[in-house]
């Protein structure tokens, strides 16, 4: 049964039409042509389908897309503003928190997703919220540094 | 102005074969360096080698009107950073910025024949040609300016791609006015000189990643995110288990499906259709049966098996007499070390986009081998080479899993017989099933010391882990070598893995020299440096020592310290770490690693340094939890809910790394090295903790505690 649904898209409002048990991930991916988004177990483990809806992070992978019906989604794509790097970006590019960057999308959505909850996450906090989020380049230590440096920046202690 | 088309008629034509035209159309207006892959043997550019075809000439750079220098190469980023390295060569030697270097990577078209993307080579075997390219590219330059300014090249100067007169400034003309509206092709000629440390502006400064504005703003284009029109998404019918046979396939559950296409090729079956998931779904409604092998041997069992198929020995390294070195020693220790199959594990898994247009199949897959999978998809589709197109993607980690990319052959086979546009991205399961994983391997130590503590004997039996990283950089009079294989061992394919099969190597040497300096009653520190005279090895201790602030004290009360040294990609590394040991449950921490490395020149301290890290972090799963489950061809891990590889909790707290300066020596691997001490660095440390000896891969909570029991 084909079915829309509306909801807002990085700030602005969208509509998709998908399937029944379309998942998020890849409702994202192939109806709206948004590939930041990516696909890496399909099943909840690694997080690099990470998107967030209504402030919170949710796996794309893990949800049908009629999930996100009037919701607000957040993707990669609309984290920047207008050329301008959202801090978390900025301080991975800083800090070269990314090796392959294939789970960088995802890496950065749930830290923002952390950082609105808590901008001055410690270590342990860091490791908590980011646990399952899976690198194999091995970018870890550089991912918290930045997620915390980001957390500064967005109180505006830097 | 100034014509320069004398420049054109001096043009040295490509040796045989290629249509000049045709080449210059395809990069398009400005001075385009070429060479001959001829003119490459005297620089031992060992990575061109493999492939002798009479169209093999290339461009290694083009300076395009807008002053963008384009530089070619066969070599894939997936995470290394050589997009930032080589950009760092060219810059220097074509005397411009980094960011006017625009890297063109993978494209079998557009970029030099490369035999592959792996080994640590790129900075060792690449990087002395395009060096040598560009400095070429800046003497062509100069000639070109000279005329064009009518001041002798002796006098003029270059900065950022201005060519001036050093009296002066103000006569001045840039590489892009140069180039403007014209094509002009010179060949690389001498052997030209290249810069030398001394006036380095570029090599050898700290760059962050060029990559990573577009890796941090979803922009990246990964083999996955190539959309074209009219695209479908392929999934293919798999075996359950390796060696199975394909009896019978009923195909309409899966065509009933409204969108389906099938397409079959024996026993190659797909399902197409223009939503991902709709496709995976549809070809898990196939019933297929299968006729399946009785599983041989399993992960369990796997051991013994090794050692009975061990069928070819090579000698690799032998001296003096072992009955001898028997006969000096006060000690002799037998140990056997046992490693297991491990994956790769790219978060991105193998995808490939391919589509034929006109006569030519091209294709953006996630491949180490561009050029190898040009080849492979032109044997198997019948296509002549050049009618096969890979192009530039970034690839989402590698790790020698990606040197094997069957998924490319096997988008075009799709995209083929269904005439359309086709993506495939292997599932997890598919990632896991088809990986090349690293081998298990049994290695068996007979070692010696004598009452001094020197070296007396060494005596080694290497089962599938090959030499890799097996040198004896240790004086010892009596030592012998030996690397074991076998046809048929697996029941699975095995490739390389990141350093492949030295960690396990370095693992077994590592730990058996650490028991042996326990039971010589020496720091283990103490015992290396007592026994080496390779001064590399010397200083690369010497650094880690420095910053660990290794002491013979050792380790302090609740902690436990370890070390181990390697030698990888013409690279020496030494590594020292700290952990913590918890004796009720087996969990062990590490809390600090500090690792040196002795590698020549380094062109971006700051990716070698994140190499390192990447390393050693990616050691952490190998060390601690990473392991295949299999029963004959049936892989037991489907996802990563049963393979874990390094998270957040794992790392290190604190790592730190030492870069040895030596910007005279020769620039050698920086990919690989870190890898292989990282497990043999943990186990001893584990002991120095605990007292727990281990002797088996990886040291997961249930293993150290039975070695604390045991030990
Ligand atoms: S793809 Fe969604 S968590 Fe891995
Ligand atoms: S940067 Fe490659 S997986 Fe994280």
């Amino acid at each position: 049964m084909k079915k829309t649904i509306r909801f807002t898209l990085n700030g602005q409002t969208a509509e998709m039409e998908v399937n029944e048990n379309e998942s998020l991930l890849w409702s994202i991916r192939t109806h709206l042509n948004l590939t930041g988004t990516k696909f890496g177990c399909g099943i909840g483990l690694c997080g690099s389908c990470v998107v967030i809806v209504d402030d919170s992070p949710v796996r794309s992978c893990m949800v049908n897309a009629d999930y996100v019906e009037n919701s607000r989604v957040l993707t990669i794509e609309g984290l920047s503003n207008n050329g301008t790097l959202h801090p978390i970006q900025q301080a991975f590019v800083d800090h070269d928190a990314l090796q392959c960057g294939f789970c960088t999308p995802g890496m950065i959505m749930n830290a923002y997703a952390l950082l609105l909850e808590n901008q001055e996450p410690g270590r342990e906090d860091i490791i908590n919220g980011m646990e399952d989020n899976l690198c194999r380049c091995g970018a870890h230590n550089r991912i918290i540094a930045a997620i915390q440096e980001a957390g500064s920046v967005m109180k505006g202690d830097i | 102005m100034k014509d320069t088309t004398d420049i054109v008629n001096e043009v040295t034509l490509p040796p045989a074969g290629i249509d000049r035209r045709d080449f210059l159309k395809r990069l398009g207006a400005g001075v385009t360096v070429a060479v001959a892959l001829s003119d490459f043997k005297s620089l031992g550019a060992m990575t061109f080698q493999q492939r002798e075809l009479p169209t093999d000439w290339n461009a290694f750079l083009r300076v395009a009107e807008d002053g963008t220098v384009y530089c070619y190469t066969g070599k894939i980023e997936m995470g290394q950073g050589i997009i930032t390295s080589l950009a760092q060569m060219m810059a220097e030697e074509l005397d411009v910025a980094v960011d006017r270097v625009k890297m063109v990577m993978g494209d079998t078209v557009l970029c030099p024949y490369d035999a592959g993307t792996w080994g640590s080579l790129t900075t060792r075997f690449f990087g002395p040609p395009l060096r040598a390219a560009a400095a070429e590219a800046r003497a062509i330059f100069l000639e070109m300016a000279s005329e064009w300014l009518g001041v002798p090249v002796n006098l003029l100067k270059v900065e950022d791609g201005v060519v001036f007169d050093e009296r002066n400034p103000y006569e001045k003309v840039s590489y892009a006015e140069l180039t403007e509206g014209k094509q002009i092709v010179r060949s690389l000629r001498e052997k030209p000189t290249l810069k030398k440390p001394a006036e380095f502006k570029v090599i050898g400064k700290s760059m962050l990643r060029t990559d990573a504005y577009e890796k941090v703003t979803g922009k990246a284009k990964y083999a996955g995110d190539i959309r074209l029109p009219g695209m479908m998404y392929a999934a293919i019918l798999r075996p359950p288990v390796h060696g199975a046979k394909l009896l019978t396939a009923d195909t309409a559950p899966a065509e009933e499906i409204t969108g389906v296409e099938l397409v079959r090729d024996g026993d190659f079956i797909a399902v197409l259709h223009s939503f991902p998931e709709t496709a995976m779904n549809a070809v898990d409604k196939i019933k297929a049966e299968w006729d399946i092998p009785e599983p041989q041997f399993d992960d369990k069992t796997i051991f013994d098996h090794l050692v009975k198929a061990g069928t070819d020995e090579r000698i690799t390294q032998e001296e003096g007499d072992r009955d001898r070195g028997r006969d000096v020693s006060h000690e002799i220790i037998e140990t056997e070390f046992r490693d297991c199959y491990i994956a790769h594990a790219p978060i991105e898994t193998h995808t490939a986009t391919a589509v034929m247009e006109g006569d030519t199949m091209v294709i953006w897959g996630s491949t180490q081998t561009p050029f190898g999978s040009q080849n492979q998809v032109a044997q198997v589709l019948g296509m002549p080479l050049e009618k096969v197109h890979i192009k530039e993607v970034f690839i989402g980690g590698g790790f020698g899993g990606k040197a094997s990319s069957p998924q490319v052959v096997e988008a075009a086979r799709i995209a083929k017989l269904s005439g359309k546009p086709v993506q495939l991205i292997w599932s997890r399961e598919e990632e896991f099933f088809y990986d090349t994983f690293h081998s298990a391997a049994v290695i068996k130590v007979t070692s010696g010391v004598d009452e001094q503590g020197k070296f007396t004997l060494y005596d080694s039996d290497i089962y599938f882990a090959g030499g890799r990283s097996s040198e004896l950089f240790y004086k010892i009079p009596n030592h012998r070598v030996r690397v074991i294989s076998g046809r048929d061992a697996h029941a699975f394919a095995t490739g390389p893995w990141r350093a492949p099969g030295a960690h396990t190597n370095v693992f077994a040497r590592e730990c058996q020299i650490d028991i042996m300096a326990h039971r010589a009653g020496m720091d283990p520190l103490e015992f290396r440096l007592y026994n080496t005279d390779n001064n590399r090895v010397i200083r690369t201790i010497k650094a880690v020592a420095e910053k660990f602030g290794w002491t013979s004290q050792g380790s302090p009360e609740g902690k436990g310290w370890g070390m181990a040294v390697g030698y990888d990609s013409g690279t020496y590394v030494a590594m020292m770490g700290e952990v913590e040991v918890d004796e009720n449950t087996g969990r062990v921490q590490v809390l600090r690693v500090v690792t040196a490395q002795d590698m020549g020149l380094v062109i971006n301290p700051q990716g070698a340094i994140l190499q390192v890290e990447g390393c050693v972090n990616m050691g952490m799963g190998y060390a601690f939890s990473e392991e295949i489950f299999f029963n004959g061809g049936d892989i037991l891990v489907k996802n990563f809910d049963r393979y874990s590889i390094t998270n957040f909790s794992m790392i290190p707290p604190k790592l730190e790394t030492v870069l040895l300066d030596l910007p005279d020596e020769p620039s050698q691997g920086g990919g690989e090295p870190g890898i292989v001490t990282v497990g043999a660095m943990i186990g001893n440390a584990i002991f120095d903790a605990c007292g727990a000896r281990l002797l088996r891969l990886p040291m997961t909570p249930e293993r150290v505690l039975e070695a604390i029991r045991s030990g």
